[in-house]
């Protein structure tokens, strides 16, 4: 980090032609680093989706020979759900929201060139893209990946009798870690180019919200990612160096290791909700054609939000083990905290609220986040009450209550994003027919998917079981799981669709203007797409707020941000 | 400070931006968050250990060498205290940085190996990684905390480098100089629950 601050002489080379390797994998470029995360967020996606249609499969089908995986033994199953959960969040989830849709929009929607320390940016990547690699390798080890969750518990992790993979369960919490570095360097980036880097005249209550959600985002995965690297080395020290930090029978604490994890895991679930809501707060602003409401109250409830999430981890221990007065005390702060994200639903409710509508396809997205969101954060209640946690823990309930929040999170947050800001990123525009058919076609089997999972988890279906068939009283609602997985594969296939729309709008779609969605904020200034330095035209000065719509004031119905004022013009 | 582009056309009423606290000394303060945190962990969990351990200290096992810690921990402290004065003079008249510039990295380097030939003791007496909860905290938290000093050790030593050859930025002096008063502010803490 000592040499990082004075490499912005890079940056004046604008004349200079570049090779392929320094243009496009070498780059410190902000938006070639966004595409690498990008792409490489949906190279693991289809590798995470994968895993689950094959044990979905095997869920409805048991014993069946999977199309393109065999049979899923209860070995291969656990292997499967242990990296589903840890692809999709680690590495699609984090990289695709925060750093792909931060490292494109920050320096853009603050009107400077680059980062503030783009090597480090450049070193990001590659330490991300290293552990992506690392986990896969995982597979190809004696005893196969790590099968013990994507939690991660002792003594599953720890013992080699229990995980069945000495090598496997260490190359996963090693690949982890890396993923940890990787997002570390990018905050730094994020939260520095953000306070020291922005556009003359853009004061901290100029910048757009998807801006802010990326950086309080960072500030909270920094805060709270020290415990579990303090747990990580810990395991490590526990499968290789025959230290007992989690091993009961050697004095250790087995639930030490849900604690380091979960003050960790918790504020995550806001570490990557809150790029998605601020994606969504820029799309309803600019197709409602209004202001965003409460600007300044949705900062600070995301502050507080911050805060707050720090004090609801033990939630996840309530069944574990964990004194019950202390057991009051989590309930009472995990409730608390559906109350600012309530809020913020409703002041977003509030932006809609009388303005001229258009329903393109980011903005369906953006209003199929806030309605499904709301079903994840509502059944969330009955899980937050240790009463209800108690009977519900580990069942489907669980797992049906996840995905409602992190669906909308990590997929239709994403879809959002990539479809609103396509046309700047690539200078041409996707096909909005076979955009909307591709949102129904994801979103109605979404439900179809999950909400059956709802029934058999009030129904006593637990969680981690390969096959249910063999236990009576769960085999009698085999249907349901039927209709789940047959769900997923409609989904799966709609998901081809948006790939083809992808690839084929990037170089034969229409051709895309600066600013086509008529929005306020800065990104919108620079050509689509933009070069090497972002604003050819000399980087803007900032004279208003971010969602200036339909002012009374101003002719047109937006006003972007960079425009002077009238009687500086004349 | 970083260069805004060519043909950048400001308006005369919006002035240039200067940020409070300079790109290098943010991005290491944010960086030194994560790694307050990792501390606060290790060490919470630790104490967590010691609460619920029927015999504290473990039987049989070596008793941590309190006194010359102090000692050393006295050592760290004063370079700490010579880099902020370092620091202080660097502003003022460069050249007179270096002396107290140059005793701050030999203290602290002095204390590493102090606490490195300490480890061989301990291990002589038998604390060793595996042979007690003990064991196991000791070398991980004063491991994590030695591997941190010697990565500040390693940034100072290029930042004194820089400032024998005259190129050193106020700024680049900061960003080192807070990574090691880091590891000097976070020494009392890790004595005091490890040790005693
Ligand atoms: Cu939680």
């Amino acid at each position: 980090m000592a040499t990082a601050p004075a490499t912005h002489e890079e940056h004046d080379l604008g004349h200079h032609e570049q090779s392929f390797w320094e243009k496009y994998v070498f780059s410190t470029d902000h938006k070639v680093i966004a595409m690498q995360y990008m792409f490489t967020g949906m190279a693991m996606a289809l590798i995470g989706g994968f895993f689950a249609y094959a044990f979905r499969m095997q869920l409805a089908y048991p014993g069946m020979e999977v199309p393109g995986w065999g049979l899923v033994t209860p070995n291969d199953y656990n292997q499967l759900v242990t990296n589903h959960g840890a692809i999709m969040i680690f590495w699609v989830a984090m990289p695709v929201l925060i750093a792909a849709m931060g490292n494109y929009l920050i320096p853009l929607m603050l009107g400077c060139d680059d980062m503030v320390f783009p090597k480090l940016n450049r070193l990001s990547y590659q330490i991300f893209l290293l552990s992506a690699v690392v986990l896969l390798s995982s597979f190809f080890v004696s005893g196969g990946g790590f099968g013990g969750a994507w939690t991660m518990y002792p003594p599953l992790s720890t013992k080699a009798e229990y995980s069945l993979t000495q090598l496997g369960s260490t190359i996963f919490v090693v690949a982890v870690a890396l993923e940890f570095v990787a997002f570390l360097l990018g905050g730094i980036n994020f939260i520095t180019t953000a306070m020291n880097s922005r556009a003359p005249g853009m004061k901290l209550y100029d910048v757009p919200m998807v801006v802010w959600m990326i950086v309080v985002a960072s500030i909270l995965f920094m805060a709270s990612v020290g415990p579990l690297i303090a747990g990580a080395i810990m395991m490590l020290f526990d499968q290789n160096l025959g230290t007992a930090f989690f091993d009961p029978d050697r004095a250790g604490d087995p639930i030490l290791w849900q604690h380091l994890f979960w003050f960790f895991g918790h504020p995550e679930v806001y570490v990557v909700l809150l790029p998605a809501m601020g994606i969504v707060a820029e799309i309803i602003t600019t197709f409602s054609r209004k202001k965003l409401f409460a600007y300044r109250t949705i900062l600070y409830t995301v502050f507080g939000t911050g805060v707050l999430s720090f004090t609801v981890w033990a939630h996840h221990q309530f069944v574990a083990g964990i004194d019950p007065r202390m057991a009051h005390v989590f309930t009472v702060t995990t409730l608390l905290i559906s109350v600012p994200i309530a809020e913020m639903l409703f002041v977003y409710i509030a932006t809609l609220y009388g303005g001229s509508i258009e329903y393109s396809t980011p903005m369906l997205w953006a209003l199929a986040f806030l309605v499904e969101f709301l079903i994840g954060g509502v059944t969330g209640i009955y899980l937050g009450a240790s009463g209800g946690d108690i009977y519900m823990h580990d069942t489907y309930f669980v797992l049906a209550h996840f995905h409602y929040t992190f669906f909308p999170i990590a997929i239709i947050g994403t879809y959002a994003g990539v479809t609103y800001w396509f046309p700047k990123m690539f200078g041409r525009h996707m096909n909005e027919f076979w955009g909307k058919v591709h949102f129904w076609g994801t979103i109605i089997p979404f439900n179809g998917i999950f909400i059956p999972l709802f029934f058999l988890g009030a129904g006593g279906q637990h969680r981690r079981i390969a096959d249910f068939t063999v236990y009576p009283e769960l085999a009698q609602m085999q249907p349901w799981r039927e209709f789940a997985t047959v769900a997923l594969l409609i989904m799966l296939a709609f998901q081809v669709i948006f790939l083809w729309n992808f690839f084929y709008s990037m170089f034969r779609g229409r051709k895309a203007e600066k600013n086509p969605w008529k929005a306020n904020t800065l990104e919108w200034v620079a050509p689509s797409p933009p070069p090497h330095g972002n604003f050819p035209d000399g980087l803007p000065t900032v004279y208003r707020a971010p969602y200036e719509f339909s002012h009374p004031d101003h002719d047109e119905d937006y006003w972007p941000q960079n425009e002077p004022p009238a009687e500086q013009k004349a | 400070m970083r260069s805004r582009g060519i043909g950048n056309i400001q308006a005369v009423d919006v002035p240039p931006r200067t940020p409070v606290v300079s790109d290098g000394v943010l991005g290491m303060m944010l960086f030194l968050l994560t790694e307050l945190m990792l501390f606060a962990g290790m060490i919470s969990a630790f104490a967590i250990a010691k609460a619920g351990a029927t015999v504290w200290p473990p039987p049989g096992q070596p008793r941590l060498p309190i006194e010359a810690t102090a000692a050393n921990s006295l050592v760290l402290l004063a370079s700490g205290a010579l880099l902020i004065h370092a620091q202080r003079q660097f502003s003022r008249d460069r050249e007179s940085a270096r002396k107290p510039f140059f005793a701050a990295l030999t203290l602290g380097t002095g204390f590493v190996l102090f606490q490195g030939f300490e480890w061989v003791q301990l291990i002589g007496q038998g604390l060793t990684l595996q042979s007690s909860a003990l064991g196991s905290f000791f070398y991980l938290i004063v491991g994590v905390h030695a591997a941190h000093a010697i990565a500040a050790l390693w940034m100072l030593a290029r930042t004194g480098r820089r400032m024998l050859s005259g190129w050193l930025q106020p700024s680049q002096l900061a960003t080192a100089a807070v990574f090691w008063y880091f590891v000097v502010g976070v020494w009392p803490v890790v004595y005091g629950v490890v040790y005693w």
